[in-house]
């Protein structure tokens, strides 16, 4: 396959960045987004370009690290993806393709396409946890779990914090990522105790990382790569009303 | 204020807005049914205790502002959310009326106040006010003649115009935010997001079709298209130019 591929530059954080276009022929169809790009970056070697910086790890679609807003899909266009996962024969010979890192206040753009997330880990600080020992797992069936609670917190438990959700939404909200995190742990027994002061204060960490206001498009969940669903953003806006109600009058 | 904090305003506010336009807009389909409704429904209006009266003028007007100004804030704060936008700026699922939510609302809030300036306090025609009738009236004193007002006020065309696109931009805005009332209350689910879609959209459709009604009927008739309103007060309320 042969692509051109218009791709976004910036030396650092206080770089306003601009676009690079290059040409990169001999792709194979079956290699995956990440290996076409490890491609490029051995032709600039050798052309004597800086190789572009993008975010990678597992490059089997769970550990949530490789982002790219790809043709303006976060994860590029295909459904229930992530980039490392999406694969070149999705695209045709010929095609230009667009690549672009998540965009968003809260997410600083450190070099080229990397961009830092450590403001989803404020989220996680200010509520993502229980205050109980980790000690050895206990035992099976100690704590009775409803199946459909248990299958839902898991559900939730899915995301992998990749931050598509932010990047989708036209108002950079992170949303999604909070409700599914508050949400898995205020479904279980363990997360339950700590669920009023859990929401309040992962919301109020959010809004101080600087992210938009959700208005229920719901491009958040079309583009998550775990598909968490619009159900637990319903729940974070329901328990945070109650939450809010009753420190209100208390 | 929090971000769900602002969620929840503008929810609350907007149902009271989405309650109101209904009720609106069953009051407004009295005209077809000839002078003597509709002049008799707007003076028992006007006639309730004045705490009523100005306390759900009050209401409204608070729903409004508070509507208003938390759109205002949220959209702000969306804009610095997202310094740099995409090169390529595409959806997966979110439809125009959702996108443009602040577009439509802004033309909304001008159509309220040209609204109210035309028909309410009656600014700009100053003579509706004056125009006065026994038809409707319950002990056959003069009352304010709300049948010929309404037949003159969509006697020009580019009012009518006006009314039904205002119309149709409400109705694009109701099919985004009588669902997403649901969603930001918290109160709904997958399950139910494809009903409440649907029931917002057919929602907004009748609000649009029964604020529509009158404008185009009265639009037809002036063309001479039939004859729905008293020819009588039809000819006697076309404006001078």
């Amino acid at each position: 396959m042969k692509l051109t591929l218009k791709i976004w530059r910036q030396s650092e954080q206080k770089d306003p960045g601009r676009f690079e276009t290059h040409c990169i022929d001999g792709v194979s169809e079956d290699s995956s987004f990440l290996e076409m790009l490890d491609q490029l970056n051995e032709q600039l070697l050798e052309e004597g370009v800086e190789p572009v910086a993008f975010d990678h790890d597992c490059r089997e679609g769970i550990c949530g690290m490789c982002s790219l807003t790809i043709n303006g899909f976060a994860h590029g266009p295909e459904n229930s993806t992530t980039t490392c996962q999406l694969h070149m024969r999705k695209f045709k010979d010929g095609d230009t393709i667009t690549i672009e890192p998540f965009r968003a206040r809260a997410f600083p753009v450190l070099r080229d396409l990397v961009v830092d997330r450590s403001a989803f880990d404020k989220i996680i600080q200010a509520g993502g946890f229980i205050s109980v020992r980790t000690g050895s797992a206990p035992d099976g069936n100690a704590l009775p779990i409803p199946k459909d609670e248990s299958d839902q917190a898991m559900d939730a438990a899915a995301c992998i914090g990749c931050g598509a959700c932010v990047a989708s939404c036209k108002n950079a909200s992170a949303m999604l990522f909070t409700a599914a995190k508050a949400g898995h742990l205020n479904l279980l027994p363990q997360g339950k105790a700590e669920q009023e002061k859990r929401v309040l204060d992962m919301v109020s960490a959010m809004d101080g990382a600087g992210f938009g206001n959700c208005r229920n498009y719901g491009e958040c969940s079309a583009s998550c790569p775990k598909d968490i669903s619009l159900d637990f953003i319903s729940k974070l806006n329901r328990d945070h009303a109650k939450a809010k109600l009753k420190k209100l009058f208390s | 204020m929090s971000s769900l904090v602002k969620k929840y305003l503008m929810a609350l506010s907007g149902i009271v807005l989405i309650g109101f336009v209904f009720v609106h807009m069953a009051g407004n389909l009295q005209v077809l049914l000839g002078q003597k409704a509709i002049n008799s429904y707007a003076h028992t209006l006007q006639s309730l205790p004045l705490p009523i009266l100005w306390g759900s003028r009050m209401f409204l007007f608070l729903s409004v502002v508070v509507h208003v100004v938390t759109a205002i804030l949220l959209i702000k704060e969306n804009r610095a959310a997202r310094p740099v936008r995409n090169d390529v700026e595409v959806t997966k699922r979110t439809g125009w009326s959702s996108l443009n939510m602040g577009l439509t609302g802004s033309i909304l809030f001008a159509f309220i106040v040209f609204h109210l300036l035309h028909f309410t306090i009656r600014l700009i025609h100053p003579e509706f006010g004056e125009w006065e009738t026994r038809v409707g009236s319950p002990d056959n004193t003069e009352i304010h003649d709300v049948y010929r007002m309404i037949l003159a006020g969509f006697n020009i065309d580019l009012v009518s115009v006006f009314y039904v696109v205002a119309m149709f931009l409400l109705c694009r805005h109701l099919a985004h935010g009588v669902s997403s009332t649901f969603q930001s209350l918290g109160l709904r689910s997958e399950c139910w997001k494809g009903r409440l879609d649907l029931a917002a959209k057919g929602y907004a459709w009748i609000i649009f079709v029964g604020f529509s009604i009158v404008p185009v009927t009265v639009t037809a008739q002036k063309y001479g298209l039939f004859s729905l309103y008293d020819p009588d007060v039809f000819s006697t309320s076309a404006l001078r130019p």
